[in-house]
This record gives structure tokens, C-alpha cells and sequence, in this order.
């Protein structure tokens, strides 16, 4: 069919000149925040930071039946080296499952624990969802930010208070219900939990953090940092079988969890026992 | 603490019926060794002796019900998947947890990750599926590690792999940590994100049966409803049904959060009323009254201390205008500004709303924008109609139930509470700081 306009489905409406034909040109790139040549398509960053992890990015792209599916491990993984998703993360990653940048890209930015600035040595996220805000999360998220701010200025929502990646460097975020409500207010560190916090005992905590000491989770594993917290997101665990124990052996039996189960034992209380021998169901063979 | 006085008799079940968190007080419960000490690995050598079809008969017996919020019949779900296998079937397992109050899955994942594993090879065979996915929210790192190291243990001692106990049946299950997003507990969501793509819910039909990871037929449950599954096979659908109610059979993990004096996890019959549960947790703390409470998360109309006896299986929830959901049982007291809860939900909708379809995104948007004008104090009575307006416009017009749960607390919380909200908006004229915690922040 010849089109009479330039418009989809060939109606005549706004088959004129377009904006951008009607105003003055405008240097794009001089006005552009980035410089040029990242503007450019091909523009290709420096991925030898990678080198080191081509291995382990292949190792995941073999636990799927289709390599796309990599893809959210991969950019954990990419997070454990950089503490952050950068435009060579995003190419790495690109380049390792036959993926365009723009795919990829669309991806990192969708999901919360992607993080566009390089992130402190411990992430430290404090709940203030509804049920933790309401026994303190939202005064211990403005007790952190305050004491963590500096040069009388707040530290707001995914800043770092110190060099990012240095250590003792914090980066502050608030996040929404972590799955403890029971345990309320909950923070985490490096996703470790620390359940049960006040203002007072998550200043300490992050003082500690910043004195490089590595307090222990209420739950979780012993303390590393945020990278190392990336990798095994990315489902590589500590190579040493003893490591490997005490990660998962860190503690997870919280009175709260278990506070069902004491109560049924102290009283007695069971479900009632399984029959002898149940069969199971007879069903007419196809 | 009150004593309980639901006395267990010769009919009724006791007021704590631990079935799923019977191993949580074993030393190393997560531990291969503990859990084939208590009965672990019984239920798959009992299976595996059986046909698939038996299984999901058997589930269906059992009247077993979805634990992650809808209540679909588990058995009848494992039933539509296509008997032959032309395409590679998954079974997916929704670890997202992520409905604020919701917080049973973990702990159970920390606590005993083999009675999951074991649930998924059991499920698998019965739905022939040879690879399984969980689907864990990445924030969630205690449970994946041990999940991972669960996985581990079970291939080494032939649980997992190939030929599983020599019975000729392959699985492998992957551990996939996600990223950071409620929607990906949309089990449409959660299979694009595992693709690898951003997490938006897909159209449906076609159902996953049909058409669900990779294209290929595929079952998405929720980690509560198999992990009850080897409990089911060694005990039978009759013993199963000895708990809970004709409809909802079954022990039930209750979450119980906020204003207790003793919050934590409790698995009790369906059927439990929030009473009950009270008793349980040690009552109101500091005996500071009951305001509103959420049977199963936010995305469950509140209940007041008028739904103290109603029923909390999937009918008594439903009947009394709410819903069951998760059993995420969160308790607010007399201390707490309704509308000041609310606008710090429907500040949680509006960043998890995934921007597919525009009621939701756009709704989520100006329902948080008029909330925090009006817990500022600079409300109008007029706000309060067009809040409802703009819920009437989200529910039942969203592409997914995200934008449905989104209304909830705002359309629960204005039938029960409208007072509150219209105080709120008289407090522009008034200077007196108001009593409510939260209401001035
Ligand atoms: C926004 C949203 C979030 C959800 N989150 C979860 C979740 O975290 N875990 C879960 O099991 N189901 C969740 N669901 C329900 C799932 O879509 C699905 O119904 C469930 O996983 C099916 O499992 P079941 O039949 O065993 O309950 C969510 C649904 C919606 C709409
Ligand atoms: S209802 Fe909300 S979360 Fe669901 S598809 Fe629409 S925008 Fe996305
Ligand atoms: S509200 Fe904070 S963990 Fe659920």
C-alpha cells in the first residue's frame, strides 16, 4: 500500500513537519551529562576487570537449560568484583550469553539489589515497611542516617558514608519487608540478619562496622563483606570445607522462630501420629 | 502469659499442631544427618515406589491448598500437567517471599531445608519433571546457602542426580537467587525474571501447565505447600485432614507480628482464629488494646478486634471480607494511625508496582501522593472519596493482583477507620500535635 502521510497506517494527521523539524538543532552531544564517545553504540569499555571471573560466569550459564537465564546470578557476580552493576558489568555480561547491552541494561535496572554506585564494604539495609517502621525501623533508618551524615548533612537512602569499597565504608539503604517481621526491627548487614534492633544498638553496630570489626549476625553467616556476599548470590561458596561449615552453620534458631514448636513441647502438644502403614492411593492404570 | 484453654481432646486437635516445624529444635535441624534421623528421606523411598499418579491422586485426597496465598488445590494443579512428555516439564518452587508480615517460608528454609528438597523430588516425580528450580529472594542469603548446601547433601547420599535410589528417576534441582522485587512472587513474574528478564507478569491463559518456563509445561508452588507434601505421603490424606477444616485441611504456619507479647512462628490447624493466636503469643503487649490487625499480609483487607473469633482458613477469612493469604498475622494496637499504616503500605505498592499496566502504576503513583499529603495534615475530606475512586479504578482493572493487593489496605482501612482519615483532614486547622504514632511524620 503507498503511504500518503508519514504517519503508521497512512492518516495525514501530524504527516507534517515533526518537532524536532520545526525547532533549531541542538548539539546533543555537546549538552550531553556523559561524555560522547559513550553515547556512540559501539562504544566498548575496558572488561579485563573481569578476566579473573569468565570461569564462574560460565559455571552458571551450565545450571540452566538456556543461558538467559543466567543472567541474574551473572550480575551478582558482576557485583562481587565492582560492588556495583557499571556499563562494563553490564557489557561483560552482554558478551558472555550473546546478549545486547540494552538487554541487559533493561534488567539491572529493574530489579532493587542492582546497585548503580559502588556500594560501601557493608551494605546495611534497615527495614521500614509497615509492621518494622511502627517498632522503630523508621527511627533507626533516621538514627543511621544522621549519625552516619556528615558536614551536618544527612546520609540519605543507597549513599556511602567513607570510599566506597574502602574499609569501614557503609552504604545506608532502606528496604522494604525483609521477611522478619516476627523479629521486628529488623536491619541487615551484607543481607546477614540482625534482628531486634533499636536506634541505639544499630549505631553501635554500624560503628563497630566502621571500626572494621564484624560483629556477628543474629542470623546468618559470620560477617565478610558486601562482594563476598555477591559471590555467594551468585551461588559460588567458600572453596575451604571448614569456611564452607561455618557459613552455613551460622545461627538461625531465633526464639521467635521456634517459639511454636517450644510452646507445643513444653505443653505437650503434638499433631496426631501417623497411622500404620498408609498405602498409597489405589488409581486405575492407564 | 494467659494459659491457653483450648484443651486438646480426643476430636479436637491440640492448639499447636507441629507437623512442618517439628525438627526446627533439633540441634543442626538443616543438617542431612538430623533430618534422616527424623523420618527424613522416608516419604521419597515411599514414593518413588508408587506411580506419579498416585502421588497426585493422593495430594488431591489430601486437599492440600496452595500455602502461598490464592489456596489453588495443589493436587488438582499438579493434575493439569500434560501426562506425556514431549516437552521438558519444571517444577518451580516460589521462594520470593516478600508480602509484607509474610515471614513463614524463610525460617523454614533455614530451619529444615531437606523437608523443601525432599518435596521437590516427591513433586517432581509425580509431575515428571527432572529439573526444579527455587526461586529464593536474593536478600534471603541464609536460606540459599543452606538450600545449597541441602542440595549438596542430598546428591551425595543418591537422593538427588541421577537414578534416585536406584528407582530410575533423574533430578536436578538449581537454587536461584533473585534480585530484589515483590512482583517476582507473581508466578508469571517469577518465571520471566528466571528467563533472565525483568520480572512483569505474563498474560494468562496460556497457564504455566501449558506453557510456563522456557515455553515448556510448568507447576509454581509455594515452598510451605511442598514441604507439607512428604508429611502427606507418609501419613495419608486422613491423617492430613485430621487438622484444619473440611475445606482447608492441614497444619497451617500463623506468623505472628507487631504488638504481641510473644511474636513468632506458630503452625496450628487452619481454622485457628486470631483469639486463639493471641493466646498463643502471650496477648496484647503490654495489654495496650487491639486496633487492626492483617490475617495473611498486606495485601489482605484489615480485620479489628470484631473478627477476634472468625475462622482463618481460606472460607472464614473470604466470608468475612478478607482473605487468608499468607497467614501473615500482623497485630497493631491502639497506639497506631490507621491512615499513617496505610500510606506506608501504599508507599510499598508504589515501588514494587512493576509499570505494566496503568492503573497500577499510574494508580500506586497518586494513591502515595494523596496519603502522605493527607498524614501531613493538609488533607481534604474530598481526598478520602478520591482515594476510593482511584482503587475502584485499580481493582479488578490491574493486569496482575499486585495492583488488587495494592487497594486493600486503603479500602479496608477507610470502611473501618474512616473517622481517622477525616480527623486527619480537620488537623490543617488545628495546631495540636496528634497522639497517634507515626500520624505527624
Ligand atoms: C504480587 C504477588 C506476589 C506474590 N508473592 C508470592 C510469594 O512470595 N510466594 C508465593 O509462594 N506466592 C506468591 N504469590 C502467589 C503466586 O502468584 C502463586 O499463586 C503461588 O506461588 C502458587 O503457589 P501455591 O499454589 O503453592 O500457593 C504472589 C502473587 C502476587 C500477585
Ligand atoms: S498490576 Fe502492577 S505489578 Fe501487576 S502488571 Fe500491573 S503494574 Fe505490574
Ligand atoms: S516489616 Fe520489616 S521484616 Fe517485615
Amino acid at each position: 500500500m503507498s503511504s500518503t502521510g508519514s504517519t503508521y497506517g497512512g492518516s495525514g494527521v501530524g504527516a507534517g513537519d515533526t518537532h524536532q523539524a520545526t525547532v533549531r538543532d541542538t548539539d546533543v552531544l555537546g549538552v550531553s551529562p556523559v561524555p560522547a564517545e559513550h553515547l556512540v553504540a559501539e562504544y566498548v569499555e575496558d572488561l579485563g576487570v573481569f578476566d579473573p571471573i569468565v570461569g564462574k560466569a560460565q559455571a552458571i550459564i551450565t545450571r540452566y537449560p538456556q543461558s538467559r537465564s543466567a543472567l541474574l546470578p551473572m550480575l551478582h557476580l558482576v557485583q562481587s568484583v565492582e560492588g556495583r552493576v557499571s556499563q562494563a558489568g553490564i557489557q561483560f555480561c552482554a558478551a558472555q550469553l550473546d546478549l545486547t547491552a540494552a538487554e541487559v541494561s533493561a534488567v539491572a535496572t529493574f530489579y532493587t539489589m542492582y546497585k548503580r554506585k559502588t556500594c560501601g564494604e557493608h551494605l546495611v539495609s534497615v527495614c521500614t515497611n509497615t509492621l518494622c517502621a511502627v517498632l522503630g525501623g523508621d527511627d533507626i533508618y533516621k538514627a543511621l542516617g544522621e549519625h552516619l551524615g556528615s558536614d551536618g548533612k544527612k546520609l540519605g537512602h543507597n549513599e556511602t558514608a567513607g570510599e566506597p569499597g574502602e574499609p569501614g565504608s557503609i552504604t545506608l539503604e532502606h528496604a522494604e519487608c525483609l521477611a522478619a517481621c516476627d523479629l521486628g526491627p529488623v536491619i541487615q548487614v551484607n543481607y546477614e540478619f540482625f534482628d531486634n534492633q533499636t536506634p541505639e544498638s544499630a549505631v553501635a553496630l554500624v560503628d563497630a562496622l566502621r571500626a572494621g570489626e564484624k560483629p556477628a549476625p543474629t542470623r546468618g553467616a559470620p560477617l565478610r563483606d558486601f562482594r563476598t556476599a555477591e559471590l555467594e548470590l551468585a551461588g559460588f561458596w567458600p572453596e575451604d570445607e571448614a569456611d564452607y561449615r561455618a557459613t552455613v552453620d551460622g545461627p538461625s534458631a531465633a526464639v521467635e522462630t521456634l517459639r511454636g514448636a517450644k510452646l507445643a513441647e513444653d505443653r505437650g502438644w503434638t499433631a496426631v501420629p501417623y497411622p500404620d502403614d498408609v498405602p498409597l492411593p489405589e488409581v486405575e492404570k492407564k | 502469659m494467659t494459659e491457653p484453654t483450648t484443651a486438646p481432646g480426643p476430636n479436637k486437635p491440640a492448639p499447636v499442631t507441629p507437623v512442618l516445624t517439628k525438627r526446627w529444635l533439633s540441634p543442626t535441624s538443616w543438617s542431612i544427618k538430623t533430618y534422616e534421623q527424623l523420618e527424613g528421606y522416608t516419604a521419597l523411598r515411599k514414593a518413588l515406589g508408587g506411580t506419579p499418579e498416585q502421588l497426585v491422586e493422593l495430594v488431591k485426597a489430601s486437599g492440600l491448598r496452595g500455602r502461598g496465598g490464592a489456596g489453588f488445590p495443589a493436587g488438582v494443579k499438579w493434575s493439569f500437567m500434560p501426562p506425556n512428555e514431549d516437552k521438558p516439564h519444571y517444577l518451580v518452587i516460589n521462594a520470593d517471599e516478600g508480602e509484607p508480615g509474610t515471614c513463614k517460608d524463610i525460617p523454614l528454609m533455614m530451619a529444615d531445608p531437606h523437608s523443601l528438597i525432599e518435596g521437590c523430588v516427591i513433586a517432581s516425580y509425580a509431575m515428571r519433571s527432572h529439573h526444579c528450580f527455587i526461586y529464593v529472594r536474593g536478600e534471603a542469603l541464609h536460606c540459599i546457602r543452606r538450600l545449597n548446601a541441602a542440595v549438596r547433601e542430598a546428591k551425595a547420599a543418591g537422593y538427588l542426580g541421577t537414578n534416585i535410589l536406584g528407582s530410575g528417576f533423574d533430578l536436578e534441582i538449581t537454587v536461584h537467587a533473585g534480585a530484589g522485587a515483590y512482583i517476582c512472587g507473581e508466578e508469571t513474574a517469577l518465571l520471566d525474571s528466571l528467563e533472565g528478564r525483568r520480572g512483569q507478569p505474563r498474560l494468562k491463559p496460556p497457564f504455566p501447565a501449558a506453557a510456563g518456563l522456557y515455553a515448556a509445561p510448568t507447576t509454581v508452588n509455594n515452598v510451605e505447600t511442598i514441604a507439607s507434601v512428604p508429611f502427606i505421603v507418609n501419613g495419608g490424606s486422613d491423617w492430613f485432614r485430621t487438622m484444619g477444616t473440611e475445606k482447608s485441611p492441614g497444619p497451617k504456619i500463623y506468623s505472628i507480628s507487631g504488638h504481641v507479647t510473644n511474636p513468632g512462628q506458630f503452625e496450628a490447624p487452619l481454622g485457628t482464629t486470631l483469639r486463639e493466636l493471641l493466646e498463643l503469643a502471650g496477648g496484647m503487649k503490654d495489654g495496650i488494646p487491639l486496633k487492626f490487625w492483617t490475617p495473611g499480609g498486606s495485601s489482605t483487607p484489615m480485620f479489628t478486634a470484631e473478627h477476634l473469633d472468625v475462622p482463618l482458613d481460606f472460607e472464614g477469612a473470604a466470608g468475612a471480607g478478607s482473605m487468608l493469604g499468607t497467614t501473615a498475622v500482623m497485630v497493631f494496637n491502639d497506639t497506631v494511625s490507621v491512615p499513617w499504616a496505610v500510606m506506608k503500605w501504599t508507599q510499598f505498592y508504589e515501588h514494587e508496582s512493576c509499570g505494566k499496566c496503568t492503573p497500577c502504576r499510574e494508580g500506586t503513583y497518586w494513591l502515595t501522593g494523596i496519603l502522605e499529603r493527607m498524614v501531613a495534615g493538609q488533607g481534604t475530606p474530598a481526598d478520602i472519596e478520591t482515594l476510593l475512586d482511584i482503587c475502584d479504578n485499580i481493582l479488578g482493572r490491574s493486569f496482575c493482583a499486585l495492583g488488587d493487593g495494592a487497594v486493600s489496605p486503603i479500602t479496608s482501612g477507610i470502611k473501618y477507620f474512616r473517622d481517622e482519615f477525616l480527623a486527619l483532614c480537620d488537623q490543617n486547622a488545628k495546631t495540636s500535635a496528634p497522639a497517634l504514632a507515626g500520624a505527624h511524620s
